[in-house]
């Protein structure tokens, strides 16, 4: 990164050119496509639900790059100077149809066709992945399949969930058609080759993908700037002005389009190097703050389990894209999916400052609603988990859909198990208070006891009194009770299932 | 085989092919209304300002604060309405209201340069309000008497007699919610004045004649004054059929008044907040089976939530009425219906219309009593489906009772079901944490419009001399596919390709006094009337050939674009040498088409006659498995067979079957339409009123395996060529997934047990159940035997007045000038 701020920002959009000068930092990205004339990119839902407005970005990976799907709906457009996108359009025209256009044309795909773009952007990234090959077992399981045996335990997927291609469905879960009913959609996914040799997107993982472009830019009210230094974003920070940090946008951009929250200076982090550090010691892993939730799912490639498991249920695919641990313990909200999870694994938090660093608990870290010990002036650098990890772990997630929902109840569990008996019990929770909270006293009542259903159900009776959930549109009060009770008996007939398994 | 149904040698129609416009679809090139904007000059923006109360005067409105906001061009309230101030055809839904009757009820709109400009504006409006009281649910506002508009009564047999002697009686009740559209593209419209004052909105509207007649009373103009257009929309469900006028009444205002172009556009939450979704209903029954489990009496009155305006409530309750048989044979019955008024969006059109709710009643009666009755449910629905010489309670014979019966057996043997359910046996037997469910549940929907005027459509269809063919019609394309079933009606019934024909977009310029593209009706009323204008064309051009080949009429051939004559030696001609031959000779080579449904009769104030063309049929089959830890699930598998009579295009048609189920899956499991009932400032509030919090099905909803058939030998001698409506009944086919929720819940209990299941089942609604069936609370939540027979349901009072046969008093009235 060079260290003079962009006076004249662009944007490549399937392969032109666009300014983005006087582009106001509210202005996201789709809305920014639509005022170019662009039409491909739509807005179904405005907060990163409905996928409508799914773009390809090109993103890091390795040396070379790869085309990753985000909604642009939610990030600012300014924060895209230098960068390069595809939308449907730069798929494929009139010139010819790309080959996801065609499966989903000639499938039956389309029915009224708004969200169709943004599927075939998502289902073109996924086409794109390097990593996507051919399942050993998927090829008869894709269309055929009547008995796929359902796994009560883990929220993952189960096989039809996979294409024969290795098409993983999870890459549309973040979005929503009202028309078909999806079998066309994923037949299409499944029906997919891999790119040709001349497939000029294909060519362009090759290449490495832009650096991000230090950015200042203000419409006299509202900044944006994209620091090229860490010390440059927490001086920032540290000044007197209400400044908001943004990685993903997964979050403030739903804020900024539907309650209309405006700030004066938006501080960008997601490209900043001292953050997107991933290191595993022998004492601990640590997880810079602005890695996306994909890139460290694929980075650790299920070494934390606990962790693996909560990926594919935390929101979407294009949300995990964007989003990251920084920005989901950032806002404090007590229904976040990586805090329990986090929580169990008795993870520290690094707060940076100009100040200097911190490392806290994240036990300690939550004070209230919305509300943590993390000062003003101070950003979340790098989240840390140390090692040994328990044995046995499960994450449970309570809500009303399986792909892509907000949990009414999650309760994540890092358990050792030692001749029977629990050494060791973590547990942490999230939506039955207002933080997000440690089971000391469930965990009390495990420890020292042999593993047993008696065990588990005296367990169970403080963990289901355990908070002081509330009634909302997502669940009652006294379900939330309930699944705190039922989730360590279901975790008690999962590990007592794999000992019998093993 | 009639003349309408016949098809020719070599059809068009029936062959599979993708959405016409699909290859715009995938490339994003196909254009919504709000796409138009980039392409406007000098567009304003409006936003509204919405109440913040469930029911409240507007006492102050002081819109100048918005002018001090930079961009703020002008705000619009009722002094600027130049013709009646009413979004509606009923007179109840004043466009800018003096009382809030919602909460989120939009008192004035702002217009600004830009949208951040016109909320900023919006947002500086002072508006005072006197609150005032409100009525929430169905339940208030029963106690309170609250009710709008007509109250049908349907009745067979003798009610009375049928309960005596029924060997079992059940009572009971159930209240279900409504659904959001949730149509990918949100309300928009775009307005501008164009020359000569006309007046052109683009509009996302499945009823552009309405949206039409709306802006022109607005403005106080003559409906030839204003040209409304669709391109296409972003998908409709009903939600598109009402309620666009108003949006595009202000639209239009706000471009008569500045001169300039005017785009209004809901997101997500204004959408979610202003506008009418499916009405949920309160119902209280009573029915009676014989000792063999056969119905031999239902008593049952529909409350149906209305919200604060009639808008289509009336319609939709008497649809719920004429659908409360669902498939089966009741030989005594008596149902009533009313409408609640509450402090909701007015509830409106949504797929099914009516249908479903109805529906829903007799299946839920039959899932909660099979039990008690010691059958099982799939037995009993069996049993109970209509047989020969059968008529439905308002007097229509079902006619196609075996389709009912075929469609059953093919579920069962190309569904496995009876292995399968040994399968479903032998699971639960072995898993005492999971359990599964296997339930089918059949379909009959009374195609046609209730209200027998509406049941007429027109087109027109243009041929050049070169030979290419530009047809109109009156119907919308919102991705049901009705544009791609046109242009292979017309190519069918010209004998040209598909490729000569071109179809131009939805204008009421073209083709006036369209009816709503509602109903499922589209294919049958418009392809009718396209069907028609190509066959005054081509009978034009048999003249033409004829004398040319020197044959009678009678043998002159259309097809594939070559037009040729039986019995000539001549060489065939080419489709376009004719045309250019044909205009030669100064032969007419365009055509109005029109079509309208013969042999309905239908008298609302009795609710009797036959008000449908014919029926749709259809049978699912639903696997699902259970979690009992959490109540969470899963569709394992979903087999369907459905009567789309014999398809014009079948992967149109099997779109349409698999995106109504997993629609009405949503409904059943999932969707949850959450009001805030509390006595709160927030009373009234939708609090399920983004992507976030009103979940609608995604991948993971999907069945795993999912496999659907066509009923075969289904020709339909009343509709174009053989063919059925297909956009609302299978949304009824995803009952299955309920069913089988709750017969895997009530596999917790004790066998033979019978539970409630809450309607949407969410995981949440499944795990109650689940507890009922583990505690023994296993009665089906119904009181059985002479406690039932005292549980008279709601009785009309004297003030409830019957419905007006609304097609004959506009007959009666005299022209207005």
């Amino acid at each position: 990164m060079t260290n003079s701020p962009s006076q004249s920002p662009q944007i490549t959009v399937n392969g032109t050119r666009r300014s983005l000068a006087r582009t106001p930092s509210y202005l996201s990205l789709l809305d920014y496509l639509r005022g170019q004339g662009l039409t491909g990119a739509k807005e179904g839902c405005a907060e990163g639900e409905c996928g409508a407005c799914s773009v390809l970005v090109s993103r890091p990976d390795g040396a070379g790059s790869s085309w990753v799907a985000v909604n642009a709906c939610l990030p600012p457009a300014v924060g895209y100077d230098g960068q390069e996108i595809v939308t449907a359009e730069g798929l494929g025209g009139s010139d010819g149809l790309h080959p996801v256009q065609e499966e989903m044309a000639h499938r039956g795909g389309s029915q009224c066709g708004y969200c169709t773009p943004g599927f075939v952007c998502s289902m073109a990234a996924e086409y794109y992945r390097a990593d996507r090959a051919p399942t050993a077992h998927g090829a008869d399981s894709a269309t055929s399949s009547t008995t796929v045996a359902m796994d009560t335990g883990a929220e993952t997927a189960t096989d039809h969930e996979h294409g024969p291609n290795g098409f993983d469905l999870h890459a549309l879960s973040g979005n929503l058609c009202r028309c078909t009913g999806y079998r066309p959609i994923r037949d299409a996914a499944y029906a997919l080759g891999r790119p040709s040799a001349q497939d000029p997107l294909a060519h362009r993982r090759n290449e490495p993908a832009p650096e991000a472009v230090p950015t200042r830019v203000t419409d006299g009210m509202h900044e944006f700037v994209r620091p090229s230094t860490l010390h440059e974003a927490m001086t920032l920070l540290g000044d007197d002005r209400e400044t908001r940090l943004v990685a993903g946008s997964t979050d403030w951009g739903v804020a900024a389009n539907l309650l209309m929250a405006r700030s004066p200076v938006l501080v960008a982090i997601d490209r900043l190097p001292e953050l997107r550090e991933l290191h595993e010691g022998p004492d601990h892993v640590e997880i810079g703050a602005a890695l996306t939730l994909s890139e460290i799912e694929r980075r650790l490639d299920g070494r934390v389990p606990l962790l693996a498991e909560l990926f594919p249920q935390f929101a979407s695919r294009l949300i995990r894209n964007g989003a990251t641990l920084g920005g989901n313990l950032g806002t404090g909200s007590p229904i976040g999916d990586s805090p329990p999870v986090l929580l169990a694994l008795e993870s520290q938090l690094v707060l940076a400052s100009t100040r200097g660093e911190r490392v806290v608990p994240l036990a300690d870290y939550f004070t209230g609603y919305r509300q943590t010990i993390r000062d003003s002036d101070e950003l979340i650098k790098a989240v840390r988990i140390p090692l040994p990890l328990a044995a046995s772990a499960a994450f449970h997630k309570i809500a009303k859909r399986r792909f892509d929902d907000i949990s009414s109840v999650a309760v994540a569990f890092a358990v050792d198990i030692e001749d029977g008996v629990v050494r060791r019990a973590r547990i942490g929770l999230g939506g039955v208070a207002a933080t997000p909270l440690r089971a000391y006293e469930t965990e009390a009542a495990l420890e020292g006891r042999p593993w047993t259903l008696q065990t588990a159900q005296a367990a169970a009776r403080v963990l289901g009194a355990t908070g002081t959930p509330m009634d909302d549109h997502r669940a009652s009060s006294r379900y939330r009770a309930a699944m705190l009770r039922t989730a360590l008996l279901k975790f008690h007939s999962q590990t007592a299932t794999q000992e019998v398994d093993a | 085989m009639s003349s309408l149904s016949e098809r020719p040698a070599n059809p068009v129609v029936g062959h599979p092919i993708p959405h016409e416009a699909a290859d715009l679809h995938v490339t994003g090139r196909a254009l919504y209304t709000d796409d138009l904007v980039g392409r406007t000059k000098d567009c304003l923006h409006a936003w509204p300002v919405q109440a913040p109360h469930a029911h409240a005067a507007v006492t102050r409105v002081d819109t100048s604060p918005a002018l001090d906001v930079e961009g703020v061009v002008r705000v619009l309230t009722a002094d600027d309405v130049l013709g009646v101030n009413d979004a509606g055809v009923k007179h109840d839904e004043p466009l800018f209201p003096t009382e809030a009757m919602f909460y989120g009820h939009a008192i004035v709109w702002v217009l600004g340069e830009t949208l951040e400009a016109a909320r900023l504006g919006a947002a500086a409006i002072e508006i005072d309000y006197e609150p005032l009281p409100s009525l929430m649910t169905a339940r208030e506002a029963i106690a309170a008497e609250a009710f709008q508009g007509a109250q049908p009564h349907m009745e067979r047999g003798d009610i009375d007699r049928g309960l005596q002697d029924a060997a079992h009686v059940f009572h009971g009740e159930f209240e279900f919610k409504g659904q959001e559209h949730f149509y990918l593209e949100t309300h928009c419209a775009l307005a501008m004045v164009d020359e000569n004052g006309q007046i052109f909105v683009q509009s996302s509207t499945q009823h552009p004649s309405e949206t039409q007649e709306i802006v022109a009373h607005v403005l106080g103009l003559h409906s030839h004054e204003v040209t409304v257009q669709c391109l296409r929309m972003g998908g409709g469900f009903g939600g598109k059929e009402m309620q666009p006028h108003g949006l595009a009444a202000i639209a239009a205002l706000g471009s008569v008044l500045t001169g300039r172009p005017v785009r209004l556009r809901l997101n997500r939450t204004l959408d979610m907040s202003m506008t009418g979704k499916r009405h949920g209903f309160h119902t209280q029954w009573r029915v009676g089976f014989d000792a063999d489990g056969s119905l031999v009496a239902l008593d049952a009155t529909l409350t149906a939530d209305g919200g604060w305006s009639l808008d289509l409530s009336e319609p939709v309750l008497a649809r719920a009425v004429c659908h409360i048989d669902n498939a089966y044979w009741i030989p005594n019955v008596r149902v009533n219906g009313r409408i609640a008024r509450t402090n909701k969006t007015s509830q409106t059109a949504f797929r099914g219309f009516g249908g479903p709710q109805g529906m829903l009643v007799i299946e839920d009666i039959l899932g909660r009593c099979a039990p008690l009755l010691g059958k099982d449910p799939a037995d009993l629905r069996r049993q109970n489906l209509y047989g020969p010489d059968q008529t439905t309670p308002y007097g229509q014979p079902v006619r196609q009772w075996d389709r009912l019966e075929r469609a059953w057996e093919q579920v069962v043997t190309d569904g496995d079901i009876t292995r399968r359910q040994q399968e479903v046996a032998r699971f639960n037997a072995t898993h005492a944490d999971s359990k599964r469910g296997l339930a089918l549940t059949p379909v009959k929907f009374g195609i046609s419009f209730n209200l027998t005027a509406f049941n007429q459509g027109g087109a027109l269809v243009l041929v050049y001399k070169d030979g290419s063919v530009l047809i109109n019609h009156g119907g919308t394309e919102m991705g049901q596919g009705l544009h791609t079933k046109m242009l292979q009606v017309a190519a069918t019934a010209l004998g040209v390709p598909l490729t000569t024909v071109r179809l131009a977009p939805t204008r009421t310029d073209k083709v006036p006094n369209t009816s709503a593209t509602a109903a499922s009706s589209g294919a049958d009323l418009n392809g009718g009337a396209i069907k028609n204008a190509c066959e005054q064309i081509k009978e034009r051009l048999t003249q033409v050939g004829s004398q040319h080949f020197g044959v009678s009429p009678a043998d002159i051939r259309f097809e594939d674009g070559v037009v040729s004559a039986i019995g000539s030696r001549a060489e065939p001609m080419l489709w376009a040498d004719l045309t250019q031959r044909a205009y030669f000779q100064r032969v007419q080579l365009s055509a109005a088409g029109y079509y309208r449904t013969e042999g309905l009769h239908w008298d609302s104030s009795i609710m009797q006659g036959e008000p449908f063309k014919y029926f749709a049929n259809g049978v699912a089959a639903t696997e699902v498995e259970v979690d009992g830890f959490t109540g969470a699930y899963r569709t394992r598998r979903v087999d369907i067979v459905h009567d789309v009579g014999e398809s014009l295009s079948p992967l149109v048609d099997i779109g349409q079957i698999e995106g109504g189920f997993v629609q009405g899956a949503g409904w059943m499991t999932l969707e949850e339409l959450v009001w805030d009932e509390s006595d709160r400032p927030t009373r009234g509030k939708l609090a399920t009123q983004a992507a976030s919090t009103y979940k609608l099905p995604s991948f993971s909803e999907m069945p795993e395996v999912f496999n659907v058939a066509l009923l075969q030998q289904a020709h339909e001698e009343g509709a174009v060529y053989g063919s059925k409506a297909v956009g609302e009944p299978p949304l009824m086919l995803a009952f299955s997934v309920r069913e089988a929720l709750r017969q895997a819940a009530a596999a917790f209990g004790a066998p033979g047990g019978s539970v409630e299941l809450g309607l949407p089942a969410t995981p949440e609604a499944v795990f109650w159940a689940i507890e009922d069936a583990r505690s023994g609370r296993t009665d089906g939540g119904v009181e059985r035997g002479s406690r039932a027979q005292q549980h008279v349901p709601d009785q009309p009072g004297p003030d409830a007045h019957p419905m007006h046969p609304r097609s004959e008093e506009l007959a009666s009235e005299p022209a207005k000038a």
